[in-house]
């Protein structure tokens, strides 16, 4: 029994579908426990307690929000377009499963070892995008369709950024395998590309930040101009998954930009997986820092930072490092 | 039915504000901003046609907090309205009760002891920190910026506190009295004051270093809804609007009342009269508030704070007044007309937020939405000061 189900789970399918099951609960936990965390961060830098009244140190304060969010009731504005509107939320979480499957949290504990893991990364993230668009065509709202175009308009703009600074560390190591850049990076504090490319690790988390719709390039969901922006109109639980999907589209990028600039699970006396949570969550800690620090900039703004600055900076960071990994060789 | 009221109302509603359609071009947007919206503070409703996300006609619709406070007038006592006065515009009552109070006192030839002047004065410079403290972070919330209300705030507390110890409440004050103010300030209040205006002098700097001084809030502000002199005085604009646009006029200084011509401030002007202007003379000012209630903390004299022999029932003699006093959003005027009865026969409330709010539909033209949003914050609306 217990040789047949090993024998199942070694499987790739099997590991597979395990890896994913993992993946959906590691999700769900980091859900609650970066609205926690953004909460005493927001707090903190307010001067403020943050969430204290329910639980120890409002620690049951994610949990309550939880079944707050689940048992509220699902409602479509009149006119919207309901098959849209209803898979909007469904689109914008799937691909975050898939993208979480080449992450090497370690050697061992990785999802999938995937030799194209970068690559998948990169294009199921994109998925995202479509998500906001249905949300905000379906929605039947002139906010939540303002929303979605400067989301569209915001991503495909800042996938370039990120592309090339990937592309920057890809050309380096000469691999688009996640487990095969951080294990380059594992001889000490000195081998991190962050010391190798600091250009390209700023540019790939100032684009992560604009991918994620994080502050101060939250647009699309500019509270003070559109109110919610694309979800303006979700309530519940549907308003739950899309914010389920952007927190864990910000372990993503922080995760990839741990594996690709700070050595990924490289650190001593405690084991890897440790470590590698440890830089994420703290990449993280700095995007809710920037979130409660900043003011937002403006739609044009936001573009030409990405097309004057960030896109011609990757580009030579890109041309350098080709003509010098060409000139090692 | 709600089918036949809804085709009715988008007919009216959304064209009848706008006049004649500029074209029929079927490519715009006409999106209804509030009267519930998080960036018009209350509730002002903005219907505005988009071009894409830029603006081609913004239109405020004002009225969904109209409470007849001029009808109010008609039907108290001139002393029973006086209670109204801290409500017209909360964040700067005092100032209000000063200009209601002060006409009627120049209708009655009533005389103010100097102990009450100086206290008018600090509780009213006071409250006009407390009133730009809020925009301040009410501004930055309009910008994206969560975190500098809850610091701005945490000031507010400080004022509140030390005005309740005087005037009994935290915001809709009512203080002011015909002759004077209602209660004495005692030592406690002078020491907390005092104490207030050295901490608040060092935490102006952290303000300029972690937000004024902030690159992106720069990109947001400079050269944005650039108002220029000659469309200020068209549209009647005073207060920090109007001295961002660069003409130091202050009701506090072109038409001294009280003792202010005798207190030494200065009157802090833009040069551009873009946002970054307006916001930038409103900080300036902060530091003009605690230069005057410093002042007016040492020269504070000792003496009765009301008119000691006041008549048992205030009925002015016939004949009209006007009385104009400088507010946190610019000039207040209050124009009274007696009949010699015991009721105003009209009273005439002049709140700048009016006069302000009206140009914004030609400020607003052509800009995006995120910079419409930008200039409303900078006018400094209080939309019941408006509406009144």
């Amino acid at each position: 029994m217990t040789a047949q189900l090993l024998e199942l789970l070694s499987h790739p399918l099997g590991q597979m579908i395990t890896a994913l099951a993992a993946i959906m609960v590691f999700m769900a936990v980091n859900g609650m426990a970066l609205q926690y965390a953004e909460r005493k961060v927001a707090g903190f830098i307010q001067r403020r307690p943050g969430p204290y009244e329910v639980g120890p140190h409002g620690l049951l304060q994610p949990f309550a929000d939880a079944g707050k969010l689940i048992s509220k009731q699902l409602v479509a504005p009149l006119g919207a377009d309901r098959l849209l509107f209803w898979i909007a939320p469904l689109v914008s979480v799937a691909p975050v499963v898939v993208c979480f499957l080449p992450i090497p949290f370690s050697p061992l504990l990785t999802g999938m070892n995937i030799n194209l893991g970068l690559l998948l990364i990169l294009a199921f993230s994109g998925l995202n995008t479509l998500a906001l668009c249905l949300a905000g065509w379906g929605s039947n709202n002139k906010y939540s369709l303002l929303g979605a175009a400067r989301a569209v308009a915001q991503s495909v703009a800042y996938e370039i950024p990120l592309l090339l600074s990937v592309l920057a560390v890809a050309f380096q190591v000469g691999s688009l395998d996640l487990a095969a850049i951080a294990a380059s990076q594992t001889q000490g504090l000195l081998s991190w590309n962050v010391l190798v490319q600091p250009l390209a690790f700023i540019i790939f988390f100032i684009s992560g930040i604009a991918e994620t719709n994080r502050a101060p390039f939250d647009l699309p969901e500019a509270e003070s101009e559109l109110t919610a922006g694309f979800h303006t109109e979700y309530s519940g639980m549907c308003f739950g998954i899309f914010f389920l999907a952007e927190y864990s589209y910000m372990v993503v990028v922080c995760a990839v930009a741990t594996a690709l600039f700070l050595g990924g699970w490289d650190g001593p006396v405690f084991p890897g997986p440790w470590w590698f949570l440890a830089k994420t969550f703290a990449l993280i800690f700095a995007m809710m820092w920037f979130r409660w620090t900043f003011p937002r900039v403006r739609f044009d703004q936001l573009l030409n930072i990405c097309w004057k600055w960030l896109i011609p900076l990757g580009l030579a960071n890109l041309v350098a490092t080709a003509a010098i990994v060409k000139w090692v060789q | 039915m709600s089918q036949d009221v809804n085709s009715r109302l988008t007919g009216d509603f959304y064209t009848a504000p706008f006049g004649p359609r500029l074209e029929p071009d079927g490519d715009t947007l006409v999106l209804n901003m509030g009267p519930q919206h998080p960036a018009t503070h209350g509730v002002l409703r903005v219907v505005v046609e988009l071009d894409g996300e830029y603006i081609r006609r913004a239109e405020p619709v004002l009225g969904y907090i109209h409470r007849m406070h001029e009808k109010m007038g008609e039907v108290k006592t001139w002393v029973q309205y006086l209670p109204n006065m801290g409500r017209v515009d909360y964040l700067h009552a005092l100032a209000w009760n000063w200009a209601y109070v002060g006409a009627v006192e120049k209708l009655m030839g009533i005389e103010v002891p100097p102990r009450a002047e100086y206290i008018r004065v600090i509780t009213c410079e006071l409250n006009r920190i407390n009133s730009h403290l809020l925009w301040w972070g009410a501004y930055l919330l309009d910008l994206g910026a969560f975190t500098p209300i809850l610091y701005a705030f945490a000031d507010r507390e400080h004022i509140m506190d030390i005005l309740q110890m005087v005037t009994g409440s935290r915001l809709t004050y009512c203080y002011y009295r015909f002759g004077g103010v209602s209660g004495d300030v005692n030592d406690e209040f002078i020491r907390r004051t005092r104490e207030f205006v050295a901490d608040f002098k060092k935490r102006l700097p952290m303000y300029r270093a972690l937000v004024t001084d902030n690159i992106i809030l720069r990109g947001r502000c400079e050269d944005i809804g650039v108002l220029t002199p000659e469309m200020a005085r068209r549209y009647g604009a005073t207060g920090p609007v109007l001295r961002g646009s660069g003409v130091a006029y202050d009701v506090r200084r072109a038409e001294p009342y009280s003792i202010y011509d005798r207190l030494d401030f200065d009157i802090p002007t833009g040069r551009k009269g873009d946002v970054m202007d307006r916001y930038e003379v409103r900080m300036a000012e902060l530091d003009q508030c605690l230069r005057i209630v410093e002042q007016a903390l040492d020269a504070l004299p000792t003496g009765a704070h009301i008119h000691p022999d006041l008549p048992e029932r205030f009925i002015p003699p016939k004949g009209e007044v006007y009385y104009a006093v400088e507010g946190a959003r610019g000039k207040i005027g209050v124009y009274l007309l007696s009949d010699g009865g015991p009721k105003p026969y009209r009273v005439k409330l002049r709140s700048p937020g009016f006069s302000n709010l009206s140009l914004f539909a030609e400020l607003a033209q052509g800009t995006l939405l995120a910079d419409a949003v930008s200039i409303l914050g900078s006018l400094d609306l209080v939309i019941p000061e408006i509406d009144r």
